[in-house]
């Protein structure tokens, strides 16, 4: 099949950036977009060219590296879909498509659809973890975790890190991110004795990131790879309120 | 001149032994020390939060962006442990002899019996982290089967268990970044291992994002990069897999033992079409339910469902009917290829088996099984569009596992002097094929319990000196520098029509044909020659575009590109020396009348153990295995 692209060229976070237009002919449906890139890159390089800077890594929808908007999708044009679970036979031969990286100024771009999300590892480093050091852990049966608290707890632990949710809130919120850890943590056992600090530490974090604030419009989890539900956002305004 | 330190005493003391003598270093003194970690995967980020829990002082490399995008994060089915939760008879010495026997007989036996041992203090310090495991409703740990074992001892989160544990692992370590005695680099990649007198003493990284080149002085150096399987090119394994890390530490003196051993995974997704960068993975765990079958014809084109069951050859089930669909990888890998080649095999390019589910669902109902695998059979609809509910999914073996490995001693330290190489870099636990489940076990544990105590041991014995670095150190990390901005600029001046990744998929072709799934001594002779000649043409033909100093992915891809050529030279002299069958390393002019390994203890029972002699040259030395718990057995699983 055939595609004509517009990709986002950009040399680093001062530079203005713009559409850069490329042609592909030979293409199979059952390409992913990602190796859609790589044939587009040889292409590119064989012609004395610069390649087109993305990051993917795993190619099975759970590193959390990859994500760039196509025609305006956040990952994909599929729900729930990582740009590396998206191939060939989501879109028409022929078709034109619009590839750009992730936009929130907390993720700023470091090259054409290379952007920095390191604000998130920031965000967990205040206080996404449990305090325990290696060697203090008691018997694991000895703390016992009903199953759909289990269940409801992976849940949100599920998150892959990918910043969709944030690149496609029209406030670059990071709500749903933050809040998926704050809930999966705080609502085990374990989790508790920190939940009160945690739950501070991580938003004043996330606000000094310069992400956005939530109007709770659920853009989010339409996005989310993982499907995590805005109902985490809600849950971690009553920890914030209530502890 | 291998010298394995496995310490004295009964097998089930040797581990308390070693921790009763081991040194110590008074807290007060520990932050004088400086430990390099390099990988944040299981291995790295959980032996680098313990070191400075500890309070040492350490540095932490990844070439990630972030350190919770290491491989293991992509680990799907589980995590073993002998806590014989189910009452099924399980303990651990039957997971450290299933644990050998799986390995056929190829490991040692004090390091497996310690991964048993330490199992169970595992899932603990999994638990505690908030690492959300599958739980009956009563609120008690849930377990499920992996191949090559009778009991359930696999503990898992969904299909996603290794991304669970990681996110414990990143989180503790991210837990000590924001405190002083951790620093962490991401976007740096090792190109260099630093050696003074024999000793290390550092490494040489580039900054992906800028090309500035560094050293770091440590006083110990921990490699925990991961596998190389990646060097099929086609595999299961991310994009940016390499072998880099190990392969320059092997340039600079450390041994690398049995290159030849990789696991093929007999649950991937079949390879398409050319286009494809790489195999998805779908978990062994599938295998607790699914049945594995190919039509009893050959070149049968009917729908599978059109199949009647008296026409289906379930071979697993008919071969090894006492593991039947969890035999363990390596032979229901082989199985598959047996009847891909026979001409049964299934799906476009007849390269596939059926994985069917239509039992399961008639007996446990889709409710049940969506919940067991849910995720899995998502995954499996967005990579092939196709519905595993209503027609068996198609699956085929896949490099996946890299049970060689850069060698260690029981402490896990390699024969150069301050290098500790822990999880799938090193070759230490499972022999020449590794169970299900058993690697994110073995990542977790060298970097949680054993790294801690062996590192310090070591450490006790030296004067701290990377913290005030000499005149010596600088001496050697500017040559260092030098070396490899040379490499650098070597591969960028190349400037001919093929890019690295063509020479990749080439270097990949070469080694599944020839040195895969099955090798034989003529295939490997003309692979050598082949791949010489590749190595040749990339010297003259590399197309690199773009600078050193700046974000450049080709040049990256060039560098490992460059060492996965040398590398795959030894796999193939690995196992042309290795004249028997064993595990994962299966020659075909060694085999039972029945198809079977053909294992030879007399000559065999060694690892091999691989010195860098430069030019593709190689010198090979044996550590014996001397089996004094358990006796040698043929494996059977029928």
């Amino acid at each position: 099949m055939k595609l004509t692209l517009h990709i986002w060229r950009q040399t680093g976070n001062k530079d203005k950036g713009t559409f850069e237009t490329h042609h592909l002919d030979d293409l199979a449906p059952d390409m992913s977009v990602p190796e859609m890139l790589d044939h587009l890159n040889i292409q590119i390089i064989k012609s004395g060219g610069d390649p087109v800077a993305f990051e993917s890594d795993c190619r099975e929808g759970i590193c959390g590296q990859c994500g760039f908007v196509i025609n305006g999708h956040i990952h994909s044009p599929e729900s729930h879909t990582t740009t590396c679970q998206t191939h060939l036979r989501s879109f028409k031969d022929g078709e034109t498509l619009h590839i750009e990286p992730f936009r929130a100024k907390a993720f700023p771009i470091k090259k054409d659809l290379m952007i920095d999300r390191s604000a998130f590892d920031r965000i967990i480093e205040s206080g996404g973890y449990i305090g325990v050091n290696t060697g203090q852990a008691n018997e694991a049966n000895s703390t016992l975790i009903n199953h759909d608290l289990a269940e409801k707890a992976f849940d949100a632990a599920a998150c892959i890190g990918c910043g969709a949710c944030v690149a496609t809130c029209k406030n670059a919120s990071a709500m749903l991110f933050t809040s998926a850890k704050v809930n999966h943590l705080s609502m085990l056992p374990q989790g508790a004795p920190e939940a009160a600090q945690r739950v501070k530490n991580m938003i004043v974090q996330m606000d000094a990131e310069g992400f956005g604030s939530c109007t709770f419009t659920g853009a989010c989890e339409v996005v989310c790879p993982q499907s995590i539900s805005v109902f985490n956002i809600t849950e971690m305004n009553g920890r914030w309120l209530w502890g | 001149m291998l010298n394995s330190r496995i310490p004295a005493g009964p097998l089930e003391d040797k581990w308390t032994n070693y921790k009763n003598k081991a040194k110590l270093i008074n807290p007060a003194n520990r932050r004088r020390y400086k430990i390099i970690v390099v990988g944040t995967g299981l291995a790295g980020a959980s032996s680098a939060a313990s070191f400075a829990e500890l309070g040492f002082n350490v540095e932490v490399f990844t070439f990630h962006d972030s350190a919770r995008r290491a491989h293991s994060v992509a680990a799907q089915g589980g995590v073993n442990a002998a806590k014989d939760y189910q009452n099924d008879g399980d303990s651990v010495w039957r997971m450290f002899y299933d644990t050998l026997k799986g390995g056929d007989f190829r490991a040692r036996e004090a390091n497996v019996y310690r991964l048993a041992e330490c199992s169970m203090e595992l899932i603990d310090q999994a638990v505690a982290q908030g690492v959300p495991f599958a739980r009956e409703y009563s609120g008690y740990l849930s377990n499920r089967s992996f191949g090559g074992v009778q009991v359930s001892r696999t503990f898992y989160a969904r299909g996603q268990t290794g991304q669970q544990l990681l996110l414990g692992a990143y989180q503790a370590l991210m837990r000590q970044n924001a405190q002083d005695n951790l620093t962490l680099h991401t976007r740096h990649e090792m190109l260099d291992v630093i050696t003074i007198d024999g000793k290390v003493k550092g490494i040489t990284v580039r900054n992906l994002d800028t090309g500035d080149i560094t050293s770091h002085a440590c006083d110990a150096l921990v490699i925990a990069s991961g596998g190389y399987g990646k060097i099929y090119y086609l595999s299961t394994l991310a994009m940016n897999c390499n072998a880099t890390a190990i392969w320059r530490a092997h340039a600079k003196g450390a041994l690398m033992a049995a290159p030849s051993w990789t696991q093929f995974h007999p649950t991937s997704l079949p390879q398409l079409g050319d286009h494809q960068s790489k195999l998805t993975l779908m978990s062994e765990s599938l295998r607790n339910d699914g049945r594995i079958w190919v039509p009893k014809k050959a070149k049968d084109t009917r729908n599978p469902n059109e199949i009647p069951e008296n026409e289906r050859d379930y071979y697993l089930e008919r071969r090894y009917p006492a593991f039947g669909n969890l035999a363990p990888r390596d032979i229901s890998s082989r199985a598959a290829k047996e009847r891909i080649d026979a001409g049964c095999g299934v799906g476009p390019m007849k390269n596939a088996v059926y994985l069917d589910f239509k039992h399961a669902v008639e007996r446990l109902g889709k409710e049940v099984i969506a919940q067991r695998y849910g995720n899995l059979f998502t995954m499996y609809q967005k990579i092939t569009g196709m519905d595993a509910y209503q027609e068996p999914m198609m699956i085929a073996p896949a490099a996946h596992f890299s049970m060689g490995g850069l060698w260690v001693d029981y402490r896990l330290m390699s024969n150069l002097h301050g290098l500790f190489v822990l999880g799938e870099a090193n070759f230490s636990d499972h022999g020449a094929n590794r169970l299900g489940a058993n690697s994110l076990l073995q990542a977790c544990v060298d970097g949680y319990f054993i790294a801690p105590r062996t590192v310090m041991d070591f450490l006790a014995e030296e004067t701290p000196e990377a913290l005030n670095a000499s005149d010596s150190f600088e001496q050697a990390a500017k040559a260092s520098k030098d070396e490899v901005e040379k490499k650098l600029n070597a591969l960028l001046n190349i400037k001919g029509t093929t890019t690295a990744e063509e020479f990749h998929k080439q270097l990949g072709r070469i080694l599944y044909t020839k040195c895969g799934l099955s090798r034989n001594g003529k295939d490997m002779a003309a692979a050598k020659s082949e791949l010489l000649e590749l190595q040749q043409t990339f010297y003259k033909d590399l197309l690199v575009p773009g600078t050193e100093k700046d974000i450049n992915f080709e040049l990256e891809k060039a560098f490992r590109v460059a060492d996965y050529l040398e590398m795959a030279l030894l796999i193939v002299e690995d196992a042309l020396q290795r004249q028997e069958s064993c595990g994962a390393h299966f020659r075909e002019e060694y085999q039972t009348p029945d198809g079977e390994a053909l294992r030879n203890d007399n000559d065999f029972c060694y690892v091999s153990a691989w010195e860098y002699l430069g030019n593709n040259k190689y010198q090979l030395h044996k550590e014996h295995l001397n089996f004094e718990f358990v006796e040698l057995q043929t494996r059977s699983y029928k």
